[in-house]
């Protein structure tokens, strides 16, 4: 029996009937054509999946559908406005952070949920918000270095 | 240093925007219309035999639109090597190990799939099974393959000089064993395909692979048609580093069940299944003693592997040639002794994992160096480079070090680390360790015996002139070899990065064998500069003609055109040009003919603008048996040093500093070399210290999942001091070789010779985790 459910996805309100057993990811996935959001494990452990609900980073599969009601969703695909790369995207684009980019989607939002809380983090504070996203191809430095400068254009932003 | 535009900068990767903004699109983002889920039932036995399969009860199941078994797929025997075709696509007489494919079925969506695969009935007869190499060994084992006794997959036995009496002359000789574990790619992309037939019997297959070459003639051989009634995509790729290098039961299936219901049919790995088609790094046992005289000089090594090979041989018998002929350098012998065993088990197939077959034995032969060097009373690092190859020299098996800045690398680490200030001066819990390796540039054979091109490229101009397509069916896997050949086609043309296109990964495209043993770069890119030139080189035919010049005076730069390096009189070209696109906001100007301009002409000329080009290596390597395995038009190699604390209380290690120098020949994107770099110190921290699949006593995969098989997290990581150095390879194109695998070779080493510097103990069984350094610590207290 299947539920309907309003919730906002990347700033549009969305109506939709959801499975009781389909998880957020598989809604965005396949109902919502949003394959940016990546399924790496379907277990939480790997993140790739990550999404950032209500201003939290959280793993898609392990969250029903049917929980993301009355919520906001930010996936990959609604970070750039118009076309122009959010400055966490140019950082990762200009620093070398993506490999073969299976992991970014879910690196970049636990980036962007990091600093929304967090604007001037320690490299420690970075390395701890990005554990839960596993990157086979990096070795993680790249995108450490990517985040800091994401940290500095966006200061460089709001003060200008 | 150099006068190029392109090459050697720091160019961000084409694919980079895609990637960082969810466009690109990988496998499992693909959908077709009416696309069907396959799902594929898997042994839960690890050794039985098939007394009956019934497929009825799945078969009526609403929403089931196919299922295919042995009988309907065939006996085709397939593998990696032709030697050794030990798979078919389905188990028909007997399963191997837990995860051997039985069947596969197709339904209108997953839940269905998965439904219809619990309602298949398989009546087995268990036989005894054998999990450990050295028990698949004795008499008396359970045998896996009626044609392999002793369930031997392949036998090594190589001698290069008189080992015995040379080691007999020795001052000195020091033995060692050391033992890995299996380890798993840990690629996040999870393997996946989308196959569709078409009416005239022709298939596409979508996949994630590092090989789309090898998968199209595997596919096609085992559905029995025409290599060329097969056209493999590579979509993005989210890793491979070994595993991803053969076709899949995922990829055979899924054709054979698009053909038969005439539908898209699409399907992708769990997590765990990806674990039990495995086909990564094997389990190696080394044995080796190394003489050497008493002032260091390195005389002879004795190396024996056994390797657990699991239930099919998949990449075994290059494998455990790798074993022997990667420790053939960089240091020089007079003479090296090897014997090597690949034994099959009821476990998953092991196969290829970046550093193929060399990583183990490295690690093992990097300790022994260490330990060899404290008895002669030596440092690590004078110990290494008294012993160093350099450029120009032939390894005892006839490895060609065409370039090598290994001492370089040696010499670059050493002093980045302040080696000389820290070694043997560190406090007890802290230690620095070292060591090198180097690995081939693109294997000197393909796979199946042919006298095939590696790599062939196609450059098509668009009729504008203003963007060069680069056409190749090279693997873009995350590497960073579309954005490669993007600079080496730009540098070579003389134009900016911003005019280049690449297509890639695509079998109709041109021929290439693909992403393994480090090779796309040298032989990819050869082919490229190749087909760049031939474009080059008829553009400026047209333009001699037409402007009444000798075309060796015109050259191409920046994306303009020089006569004897000035602008010459081309105001007619121009003139053309700029009638031809009338109302276009783009006219060209300048005091030079542009790129565009002169290609447009010869467009105009010639008809569309289309150069080739193409790579093989020449003949490679020794006489000998198995002289193929470790060949390669070029080596590159790498040295590291690592710092560790041990809590000498609980044996947990924390990597502070790694430093790393690696000899890439020119680097052609150098930020894409330290991606490597950096990357493979990862996987190697990993494997070192963590890394297990591990089997419970009826041969299940315990830890099948990223939580419980843990890879290296960004907490894990230290920031590595990443050195290039660069030789000039005379064998790889602008002097370029490889980096993504010889990378890995001295990290394991690297650890364990930090370690033994922290703790006085010397680890010879991985992964050194707390337990067993806490354990080997104690042994060690005890002992004293």
């Amino acid at each position: 029996m299947k539920t309907i459910i309003q919730l906002t996805v990347n700033g549009e309100p969305v109506e939709a009937a959801v499975e009781p057993n389909q998880t957020l990811l598989q809604f965005l996935r396949d109902d919502l054509e949003l394959t940016g959001t990546k399924h790496g494990c379907g277990l939480g452990d790997c993140g790739a999946c990550t999404v950032i609900v209500d201003g939290m980073p959280v793993n898609s599969c392990l969250v029903l559908a049917v929980q993301a009601a009355g919520r906001e969703v930010l996936t990959i695909e609604g970070l750039a406005e118009n076309g122009k790369l959010h400055p966490i995207q140019q950082a990762f684009v200009d620093k070398g952070a993506i490999q073969c980019g299976f992991c970014s989607p879910g690196m970049i939002l636990s980036a962007k949920a990091l600093l929304a809380a967090n604007p001037k983090p320690t490299e420690h504070e970075i390395r701890t918000a990005i554990s839960g996203n596993l990157c086979r191809c990096t070795g993680y430095q790249k995108i450490v270095e990517a985040v800091q400068e994401a940290v500095k254009t966006i200061e460089g932003m709001e003060v200008s | 240093m150099t006068e190029f535009q392109v090459l050697n900068t720091r160019a961000p990767r084409l694919d980079a925007p895609a990637k960082a903004t969810g466009r690109a699109k990988y496998a499992d983002d693909l959908s077709m219309p009416g696309m069907l889920y396959a799902a594929i039932l898997q042994s839960p036995l690890p050794h039985a035999k098939i007394l009956h399969i019934d497929t009825s009860k799945a078969l009526k199941l609403p929403g089931v639109k196919a299922m295919i078994t042995a009988k309907e797929a065939g006996l085709v025997k397939y593998g990696v090597s032709p030697a050794r075709y030990d798979e078919t696509l389905f188990a028909h007489d007997k399963v191997r190990y837990v995860g051997d494919e039985i069947a596969a079925l197709a339904a209108v969506d997953q839940a269905t799939a998965q439904e219809a695969l619990s309602l298949i009935k398989v009546d087995y007869e268990e036989l005894p099974a054998v999990f450990d190499m050295f028990e698949a060994m004795k008499e008396g084992a359970p045998q896996i393959h009626n044609e392999f006794p002793g369930n031997l997959t392949a036998e090594v036995h190589q001698e290069f000089g008189d080992t015995d009496a040379a080691l007999a002359e020795c001052d000195l000789v020091v033995d060692h064993t050391f033992l890995n574990k299996r380890q798993d790619a840990a690629f996040i992309e999870p393997h996946s395909c989308l196959a569709v037939f078409d009416l005239d019997g022709k298939l596409t297959l979508h996949s994630s692979t590092q090989v789309p070459h090898y998968v199209m003639r595997t596919v096609a051989m085992v559905l029995q048609i025409p290599v060329g009634n097969v056209r493999v995509v590579k979509p993005y790729v989210g890793g491979g580093f070994g595993p991803k290098c053969e076709a899949t039961p995922l990829e055979m299936s899924c054709a054979l069940l698009a053909r038969l219901t005439g539908k898209p049919v699409k399907m992708t790995y769990s997590r765990e299944q990806v674990f039990l088609h495995s086909r990564a790094r094997h389990q190696f046992y080394a044995e080796m003693s190394l003489g050497v005289k008493k002032d260091g000089t390195m005389v002879a090594l004795k190396n024996k592997a056994v390797l657990d090979g699991g239930a099919y041989t998949s990449f075994g018998i290059a494998t455990v040639y790798y074993s022997g002929s990667l420790l053939g350098g960089p240091y020089k012998l007079q003479a090296m002794k090897y014997d090597g065993y690949r034994v099959y088990t009821n476990k998953p197939a092991c196969g290829a994992q970046r550093g193929h077959g060399g990583v183990a034995h490295r690690a093992a032969f990097e300790q022994l160096l260490d330990m060899t060097a404290e008895k002669l009373g030596i440092d690590p690092v004078e110990m290494r480079l008294k012993n160093i190859m350099t450029t120009g020299d032939m390894t005892v098996n006839q490895l060609d070090m065409s370039s090598l800045g290994m001492k370089e690398c040696v010499e670059a680490v050493r002093d980045n680390s302040d080696w000389k200030n820290k070694k043997g001066k560190l406090p007890k819990g802290k230690g620095i360790g070292m060591a090198c390796g180097f690995f081939v540039s693109g294997a000197g054979y393909p796979i199946y015996r042919s006298d095939t091109y590696h790599s062939t490229v196609v450059i098509k101009v668009s009729e504008d002139g203003g963007i060069a397509n680069v056409l190749t069916g090279s693997a873009e896997i995350g590497q960073g070899s579309d954005t490669a050949m993007a600079m080496i086609a730009a540098e070579t043309l003389g134009i900016p990065l911003d005019n280049v296109r690449v297509v890639s990964g695509d079998t109709d495209l041109s021929v290439d064998l693909g992403a393994y043993s480090s090779r796309q770069t040298l032989m990819t890119g050869h082919a490229t500069k190749e087909a760049a030139e031939h474009v080059r080189a008829q553009i400026a035919a047209y333009l001699a003609e037409a402007m009444g010049c000798d075309p060796a005076s015109i050259s191409f730069r920046n994306g303009t055109v020089r006569f004897n390096g000035g602008p010459g009189d081309f105001e007619k070209i121009r003139t053309q040009y700029i009638k031809e696109h009338r109302g276009w906001t783009d006219p060209p100007s300048g005091e030079y003919l542009t790129f565009r301009e002169a290609a447009r002409l010869a467009y105009l000329k010639g008809g569309t603008l289309v150069g080739t080009g193409k790579y093989k290596p020449p003949r490679l390597g020794g006489d000998y048996k198995g002289a193929a395995v470790g060949t390669s038009p070029a080596y590159g190699c790498s040295a590291q040093v690592v710092e560790v604390t041990v809590d000498l209380e609980t044996g947990q290690v924390t990597v502070d500093d790694m430093t790393d120098a690696h000899d890439c020949g020119l680097a052609i994107n150098r930020t894409s070399v330290e991606g490597q770099m950096q990357g493979s110190l990862s996987m190697g921290l990993g494997e070192c210290l963590f890394e297990e699949v591990k089997f419970d006593s009826h041969g299940r995969v315990v830890n099948a999942s990223l939580g419980e098989y843990r890879i290296a997290t960004a907490l894990d990581m230290p920031n590595v001091k990443s050195i290039i150095v660069e030789s000039n390879e005379p064998n790889g194109p602008y002097g370029a070789k490889e980096v993504g695998e010889g990378a890995i070779m001295p990290t394991i080493p690297a650890i364990l010779n930090a370690i033994y510097d922290a703790t006085g103990v010397r680890i010879t069984e991985l992964p050194c985790t707390s337990e067993r350094l806490y354990m080997a610590m104690r042994a060690q207290k005890d002992k004293k």
